[in-house]
């Protein structure tokens, strides 16, 4: 079904040490996801949970996963310009990139579902009533599933940016939200893509909420290769979800 | 930043070593616009209308005030009712469900007043990986505007209180007065499971 025949770590009812303890099967990140509490970001305040969060350990439940692939997939939800009688108005653009482990093994047949705003930083819902136009052909809703090689792509406009009530004059940089299961509950992520070069950037507490040293993972790549003649820009963005924990990783310690 | 980024000219001389591992995507928030994609019509449906034994699990998500919120997202993973797993991954074997239409997975957005409901059926027990059982129970990913990760907990069974007392996670939780708030309790139709985020009674959330 996929490449990766990794044997999971959980061998047998018996494989664990004499305490009870489980060897993790995938590796548990640190310096890489922002601190739930981030109070630059207003809306953390009654929902970040204050307690800390309690080790569990990776058993049946945590190494498996829903694999959803293809069924939960059309031919339109690769390309949301076309999903109207008409083209949305915009830059198209063309996305794409692999999803991989962090041992750098492809994530094949995963499903990748994205959303995001229209040209004028607009989105399709109805909390959204700023002062900037709707498109008419543009829901901003996407799927695909990742190949033999865990590469996904789809075709989009670029979304705008778009004011919001965390402080005064408050912008969110242009993005794509992007939805990945990989193949266990443990793989599980929820990110945002951003735009290489956007000043906006600098300003947001959401982006900064990332430690500095894994913030430029979420910025996509101008990618001169996926531009396509007379049709549309290309951004690559490469999606890495955690990989065995047997393997040592680069990450720096620094919790 | 990723391995196939444009070559650029090393500025300091590197010696021979492996190739430097991929990097791993920080997580961000799901934001309040999730619906424009996410929900799926049979999202909440673990198993089909007319499956026996078939459950409503229903609650509410909850901020450090009290209030429901109405822009978040539940999802639900498990075994089936013999405590399998139709996944490659798992150690003794993927097996597909004996109960048709069997999926493991829900998913659910909250309503206005922060409410959700899975319909599911009550999953067996599990090997623990050190020659005892997990009591049934599921895993649960809470997202929402204002979670920067989606938070992790588990719903386990009031019903299964036997088991439940021998559970490891459930024996090992380092305050065992919060404990009661990873039990759902029956209800006409099924079992109540309310997510608190913050404050009086918050939720035990674990780092999977």
């Amino acid at each position: 079904m996929t490449d990766q025949d990794v044997s999971p770590r959980l061998e047998s009812p018996d494989s664990a040490g004499r305490d009870g303890t489980v060897p993790d099967r995938y590796v548990r990140p640190h310096g890489v996801h922002p601190d739930l509490a981030s109070p630059a970001y207003r809306s953390t305040g009654r929902r970040a949970p204050s307690q800390p969060l309690v080790p569990l350990a990776q058993r049946l439940t945590e190494i498996t996963g829903p694999l959803y692939g293809e069924d939960r997939v059309t031919e339109s939800d690769a390309d949301l310009t076309r999903q109207h009688d008409g083209e949305p108005l915009g830059q198209r653009i063309v996305v794409h990139g692999r999803v991989l482990d962090s041992d750098g093994r492809a994530v094949s047949n995963t499903l990748v579902e994205v959303w995001q705003a229209n040209a004028a930083g607009r989105y399709r819902h109805v909390v959204d009533n700023w002062p900037a136009p709707l498109d008419p052909n543009f829901s901003g809703g996407g799927r695909v599933v990742t190949g033999p090689d865990g590469s996904y792509r789809f075709t989009t406009i670029q979304p705008g940016a778009y004011p919001w009530g965390n402080h005064p004059n408050a912008w969110r940089p242009a993005h794509i939200h992007f939805s990945l299961f990989g193949r266990a509950f443990t793989q599980r992520l929820v990110t945002q893509m951003y735009f290489p070069g956007d000043p906006l950037l600098a300003y947001d507490p959401i982006y900064q909420s990332v430690p500095e040293q894994a913030r430029e993972r979420l910025v996509s790549t101008f990618d001169w290769d996926a531009t396509q003649p007379d049709w549309a820009l290309g951004f690559r963005f490469d999606i890495v979800l955690r990989g065995a924990a047997a393997t040592p990783t680069e990450e720096p310690h620094d919790d | 930043m990723m391995t196939d980024a444009a070559p650029t000219t090393p500025t300091t001389p590197t010696l021979p070593t492996t190739p430097a591992l991929p990097a791993l995507t920080p997580s961000q928030t799901v934001g309040p616009f999730l619906h424009i994609i996410l929900p799926w019509p049979d999202g909440p449906e673990v198993v089909p209308p007319e499956t026996p034994g078939r459950i409503v699990i229903r609650g509410r998500v909850l901020d450090g005030d009290g209030a429901g919120l109405a822009d978040a997202m539940v999802e639900t993973w498990q075994a089936d009712p013999d405590g399998r797993f139709a996944h490659p991954d798992d150690p003794r074997g993927a097996s597909a469900s004996a109960m048709a239409g069997f999926r493991g997975f829900g998913r659910a957005a909250t309503a206005s007043d922060g409410g959700y409901a899975i319909a599911t059926v009550k999953p067996g027990r599990l090997p623990d990986g050190a020659g005892r059982e997990e009591a049934p129970h599921l895993d649960v990913s809470v997202f929402a505007r204002g979670l920067l990760d989606r938070v992790v907990t588990r719903i386990y069974f009031a019903d299964e209180a036997e088991v439940n007392a021998a559970d490891p996670v459930l024996r090992s939780l380092p305050d065992a007065s919060r404990r009661d708030t990873l039990i759902a309790v029956a209800e006409p139709g099924g079992y109540r499971f309310d997510i608190r985020l913050q404050g009086d009674r918050e939720t035990v959330f674990f780092d999977v």
